[in-house]
């Protein structure tokens, strides 16, 4: 019954002030929190919303990059590609099975995502036109992911924290493969130097929302931290990924859409970083609610793939109940 | 719940190299353990973490109730006479 | 010597062509697979695919004086110049259909490359070694898959067996050996893939034993691979494959 996972586990606690207490006592020692240790409801609650809306983000997140597949333009480019995507199936697999560890079934996370109750990062929600998006997505969109994910490597729950080591040592690939292949853009002919700064313009301030809200306006962010789930603010996150890439563009002679952009010797306690045009946050909240390009492309896609999937599914169960069955009749 | 028929969940262990055990490394859904045992060298074996993969039906595993930990545990936090260090020795006798 | 050159050559890219055209289908399957699981493994048997098909038109090119890169070979012939068997070309229908497709072609290529490993070429036989290891895993991994659907529910039955009937017409072309490659058999450098038809027909029973599947006669075979003759949808395929390398010719990717 105490398994590494818990599905149909009582996990119902008593919280009162003390258990509480003590339970933030054990965090601000940075005791590690296991599936089967007892927590408040609304830690469960939290890190089921977050790493279940992480796990979906990887799986929409194949979408965008595996419509470049087929049409990769070298074979070197074409196996690169296609084991990053299937990273990110893995690295779904590595969360939704940490999220399991907390009681949901991967089924149900799938039936929340398909229903469109469940979220999932909007970065995906953008298309990918042309063979330079698949550069700009693994140099800013994993660079911005790799922001989030390292602090997570130190997250109070165990089974989370030992997901994001592992995708974090996958994910080094990446970031270099994008960067890489833009290089490789701005490099080449005309044509391929504006393919490469028009999918920059596109893709550079839907990163920087990939950090969600402004601190101000979030409203996840301080229990979150007071737990340890999260280490740092999503505004101190998107300035550390602004202070990051704003030079590797510069290295390679794009220029950064923004033209607010400039560097502020003051910034971060005077070690100095880059101030930043303003997000528009009508347009991310726009395609979070679910009217950006491909919001309904996506859905509909994994949908279909899982509901033409279940025969498979049912097939392989059946398959496994006759075994059984003739194993026991012989 | 969900009205989707649950595949099974199982854990997977992970052996680096010969000489090492058997290491958790996280777990997958199959409807049974040669499908289990494939996708777990297909998930977690991609680069080259291990040469032997043992995977356990997630419900197979019996564990320690953790509101028990201290009975379970706490009592071997005192018995410091099970380590080398509780014993006194001249230095002259070297490394024992 | 020139000659047997000129049949390596082509041979290889054969070869490679097969590989290169099975594991673009099986890519299309990327993010779409019926559970998260197989969205690995399937990946994994393309990335199997597609380097053996990178080994062998490196291989080739280098053969063929250096003139051409493995990118060449790959993105920049024509139709008729491919010479896959239309069996790997074939367009995805459902999960049993790309079972039953890689299960055959595998099934082929195990013993293939089995007896290249003494192949009098080095560097073939070198290739062999490290696909032998690969294709022996697809045939189990897509063995158990339709051994699985075959004997599943009546709906993973009948469909697998739709796959049957409309893929093994395809199979024959694998063993048809070309007159222009028959002096490398003589030489030791490949098997006679005549030869292997027993051999992957042992493996197809005893998978279709297990799956209660009946193996089909085959009155009317299809072919035309191997001679440049391909499907309708196979030009597609290539549109999609080739489509930036013939929008910007001579670019650097």
């Amino acid at each position: 019954m105490y398994s590494q996972g818990l599905l149909g586990a009582n996990t119902d606690t008593d919280e009162t002030e003390d258990f509480l207490a003590a339970f933030q006592a054990r965090i601000d020692a940075e005791e590690k929190i296991e599936p089967n240790d007892p927590m408040p409801a609304a830690y469960r609650k939290t890190l089921i919303r977050m790493i279940s809306q992480h796990a979906h983000s990887e799986i929409v997140g194949m979408l965008p990059e595996g419509n470049w597949i087929t049409r990769a333009p070298s074979l070197r480019r074409k196996v690169a590609l296609l084991a990053k995507v299937q990273d990110e199936g893995g690295h779904g697999l590595y969360l939704y099975s940490a999220a399991e560890t907390l009681g949901v079934s991967r089924e149900q996370l799938t039936e929340e995502l398909l229903s469109g109750k469940a979220k999932y990062s909007s970065i995906f929600n953008y298309p990918t036109p042309t063979w330079a998006d698949i550069g700009a997505i693994g140099w800013l969109v994993d660079g911005a992911a790799i922001m989030n994910q390292v602090p997570l490597c130190r997250c109070s729950y165990g089974p989370y924290a030992r997901a994001m080591i592992r995708v974090c040592k996958e994910e080094s690939f990446h970031q270099r493969q994008g960067y890489e292949l833009m290089r490789k853009l701005t490099r080449g002919t005309d044509e391929q130097k504006a393919m490469a700064q028009d999918a920059l313009n596109r893709w550079w301030w839907p990163s920087l929302m990939m950090f969600g809200p402004s601190d101000t306006d979030s409203q996840h962010s301080d229990q979150s931290m007071k737990w340890k789930i999260k280490r740092f603010t999503n505004d101190e996150l998107r300035q550390k990924f602004v202070d990051a890439t704003v030079p590797q563009a510069e290295l390679i002679g794009l220029t950064m859409p923004d033209e607010h952009l400039s560097w502020n010797e003051s910034k971060n306690n005077g070690e100095g970083g880059y101030d930043f045009g303003e997000i528009d946050w009508d347009e991310f909240w726009r395609v979070v609610k679910g009217h950006g390009m491909m919001n309904k492309d996506r859905i509909a896609t994994r949908k279909k793939a899982w509901d033409d999937g279940a025969w498979v599914r049912e097939a392989a169960l059946a398959h496994a109940r006759k075994t059984r069955e003739r194993k026991e009749a012989a | 719940m969900s009205s989707e028929p649950m595949i099974p969940l199982w854990e997977v262990f992970i052996r680096p190299r010969n000489g090492l055990h058997h290491k958790h490394v996280g777990s997958l859904h199959a409807a049974d353990s040669e499908m289990a045992v494939q996708a777990a060298r297909d998930v977690y074996t991609r680069r080259e973490e291990g040469n032997s993969v043992w995977v356990v039906r997630a419900e197979d595993i019996v564990a320690s109730d953790p509101s028990r930990s201290e009975e379970n545990f706490d009592p071997a936090a005192d018995k410091v006479y099970r380590h080398p260090s509780f014993y006194d020795i001249p230095d002259e006798v070297g490394h024992m | 010597m020139a000659g047997n050159n000129t049949q390596l050559v082509s041979m290889l890219v054969q070869i490679a062509d097969d590989h290169l055209i099975l594991g673009h289908r099986l890519s299309e399957w990327c993010g779409h697979a019926p559970m998260l699981e197989e969205d690995l493994s399937m990946p994994n048997m393309a990335l199997d695919l597609i380097g053996q098909a990178r080994q062998l038109y490196t291989l080739a090119a280098e053969l063929e004086g250096g003139q051409r890169t493995e990118d060449d070979l790959a993105y920049l012939r024509s139709d008729r110049e491919y010479r896959n068997c239309l069996l790997v070309e074939k367009g995805n229908v459902d999960f049993a259909h790309t079972m039953l497709k890689q299960f055959y072609f595998a099934a082929f290529m195990k013993p293939f490359w089995q007896q290249s490993l003494n192949s009098t070429h080095k560097a073939f036989a070198a290739i062999a070694g490290k696909a032998v290891k690969e294709i022996s895993y697809h045939i189990r991994h897509c063995g158990e898959w339709i051994i699985r659907l075959g004997d599943g529910t009546e709906e993973s039955a009948a469909r697998t067996r739709a796959a049957v009937a409309e893929l093994h017409p395809y199979t024959q072309e694998l063993f048809w050996m070309d007159p222009r490659h028959r002096s490398l058999v003589t030489s030791g450098v490949i098997p006679d893939v005549s030869l292997i038809a027993s051999d992957w027909q042992s493996t197809v029973d005893r998978v279709f034993r297990e799956a209660r599947l009946s193996v089909p006669d085959v009155e009317y075979p299809l072919s035309g691979g191997r001679e440049g003759r391909h499907t309708e949808e196979f030009g597609l395929l290539l549109a999609e494959l080739q489509y930036m390398q013939r929008t910007y010719p001579g670019a650097q990717w």
